[in-house]
């Protein structure tokens, strides 16, 4: 059952993604948008498979509810005609695949070791299939999300709070740079 | 046969879409009578009569007009299903659908009863309830914007960019302003607020501002007056819908008043108790008896009509803010005034737990 809905909800992201940058049939930067939607439902729904009830539920609410709906806002107000075809710059495409790959080592290293962490445990735990369900329980529970987040001994605090100032730092930015100039 | 069909109703999968099959058949009746219930309402405050004759098809019974839900869906059905040459025509299409459909998901994590033999009543038992309900309450706004994009045309255009802006800041109001219902609870469970509010506790007392503010955002959530600009029929023809005719128009209309449902409900479990009521054991425990579940159901829902009626009430008493007011309101008024209440009440919890 879970790994049935798994391919459902990873298929659906990574053709919705595909149909976002390269859609045969439009051009339209609104259907784009609309893609992208269901690019983060999808990945939600991976969450939910994951137990990480509080991220997926965040996912659609921020992702999906807000941020889309400000892209949709944006791109009716300029009124973007249907895009133009453009021609691939070398340059870019170089850095671009720099950041792919850039990405692809840091999700692999983050993989090797969970899956590490996850073989060890094994090892260690007599009853493993039961401790790992536990485990998996409680890791995706708002309650254990919040502790882990705001507490000083699990270090996690430092690293929210400077997140939280570069969210402050960016919105005094955006008014400081949208303020119409005094005359 | 009877130990295979029993053998079938001890399977989950079974009693949920048995519960999901129920709420259609109430909330559907609910939409199609909160339609009478506005028009006679309406008529009533401005002192006409209203829809009175239509009652059981080919007899002379009028039964108050109750019929006349039958013979509104008839006509939207039969009618011209027309699209008009200069729109963008999947969006068209799918516009109408995407505006009906998150009330309806939003009604599967409400708790709308106690048990029912040994079942929950509540499709979706998710302990992250009122996360979730903001999340799909989020994207009830596609459908507004999208039938304003598909119709190309400038009413509705305007009426679509209107709605993003006032449904984007009233999400962000409603939002803070229950978060001390959920400090005060200690969980994000709609069941557990309910709980929480056994034997007359209810949080409409102990948090009258949240409520308050929560309360005005269903409205602009809703798209009711007074806050009904992106389909202000006085400026833009009916913003929003204008280009939509028969069956298509007659789902935004029902989405409307499902959208109302959902937020009366959602108003009922997180301020007044759910299904409970402050008058004994026999309402305020999770049922024993079939009889007492239905009554715990009927509660719910005469709860639920009560907030539907009042929204009706104030629709036809209250004149519209104009746009600029609507977003003062919105951004200098509700949100500070939430987050005073969320640290008022942080500063409550401390002092009483220390």
């Amino acid at each position: 059952m879970e790994g049935t809905l798994f391919n459902i909800f990873a298929g659906l992201a990574v053709l919705s993604a595909l149909l976002v940058v390269a859609n045969p049939f439009s051009r339209n930067p609104v259907t784009s948008a609309l893609f992208l939607v269901t690019t983060m439902i999808s990945i939600s729904g991976l969450f939910v498979l994951l137990n990480a009830y509080f991220l997926a539920a965040v996912q659609i609410l921020v992702y999906a509810g807000a941020v889309m709906v400000l892209f949709l806002f944006v791109i009716m107000l300029l009124d973007l005609r249907e895009g133009a075809r453009r021609k691939l710059n070398l340059v870019s495409l170089a850095m671009g695949l720099m950041a792919v790959g850039a990405l692809f080592l840091v999700y692999k290293s983050s993989i090797d070791t969970t899956y590490g962490e996850v073989a060890q445990r094994h090892e260690g735990a007599a009853d493993t299939g039961q401790a790992e369900a536990a485990q998996a329980k409680v890791v995706g529970s708002t309650r254990a999300l919040g502790q882990a987040l705001f507490s000083v001994e699990k270090g996690f605090i430092l690293p929210f709070e400077i997140v939280s100032i570069l969210l402050l730092v960016a919105m005094v930015g955006v008014i400081l740079l949208s303020r119409k100039e005094p005359r | 046969m009877l130990v295979s069909i029993t053998g079938l109703f001890a399977e989950p999968w079974v009693l949920t879409l048995l519960k999901v099959v129920c709420l259609f058949a109430v909330v559907m009746p609910m939409v199609a009578y909160a339609v009478v219930a506005e028009r006679r309402i309406s008529a009533w405050i401005q002192d006409r009569v209203g829809p009175n004759r239509v009652g059981i098809p080919f007899t002379n019974i009028k039964l108050f007009g109750l019929g006349q839900p039958l013979a509104d869906g008839l006509k939207a059905l039969v009618k011209e299903d027309l699209t008009p040459a200069h729109v963008r025509r999947v969006f068209y299409w799918l516009a109408p659908a995407v505006a009906m459909v998150p009330s309806f998901v939003v009604l599967a994590v409400v708790p709308f009863g106690s048990m029912l033999g040994s079942q929950r009543m509540v499709i979706a038992n998710l302990d992250v309830g009122i996360l979730f309900t903001f999340g799909i309450v989020s994207l009830g706004v596609y459908g507004v914007v999208l039938a304003g994009y598909a119709s190309n045309s400038k009413y509705p255009f305007l009426g679509g960019i209107r709605s993003t802006a006032q449904m984007i800041s009233y999400e962000i109001a409603m939002g803070l302003a229950v978060v001390p219902v959920f400090m005060l609870v200690g969980d994000l469970n709609l069941g557990s607020v309910i709980d929480y509010q056994r034997g007359g506790a209810w949080l409409l007392f102990k948090q009258p501002l949240a409520f308050a503010i929560f309360l005005i955002a269903i409205f602009a959530e809703t798209n009711r007056l007074p806050f009904d600009l992106p389909e202000s029929e006085t400026e833009l023809v009916a913003g929003y819908n204008t280009e939509y005719s028969s069956m298509r128009f007659a789902l935004f209309f029902m989405g409307e008043y499902a959208a109302m449902i959902a937020g009366s409900a959602l108003m009922v479990v997180l301020f007044c108790g759910g299904w409970m009521l402050p008058l004994g054991d026999y309402f305020n425990t999770p049922a024993q008896s079939l009889g007492q579940g239905l009554v715990h159901i009927a509660v719910f829902i005469a709860k639920t009509a009560m907030f539907l009626g009042l929204m009706i009430w104030v629709r036809w008493m209250l004149p519209r803010f104009r746009y600029d007011q609507l977003m003062n309101i919105g951004w200098k008024r509700f949100l500070p005034l939430s987050l005073a209440n969320i640290i008022l009440t942080a500063i409550v919890l401390w002092v009483m737990h220390s």
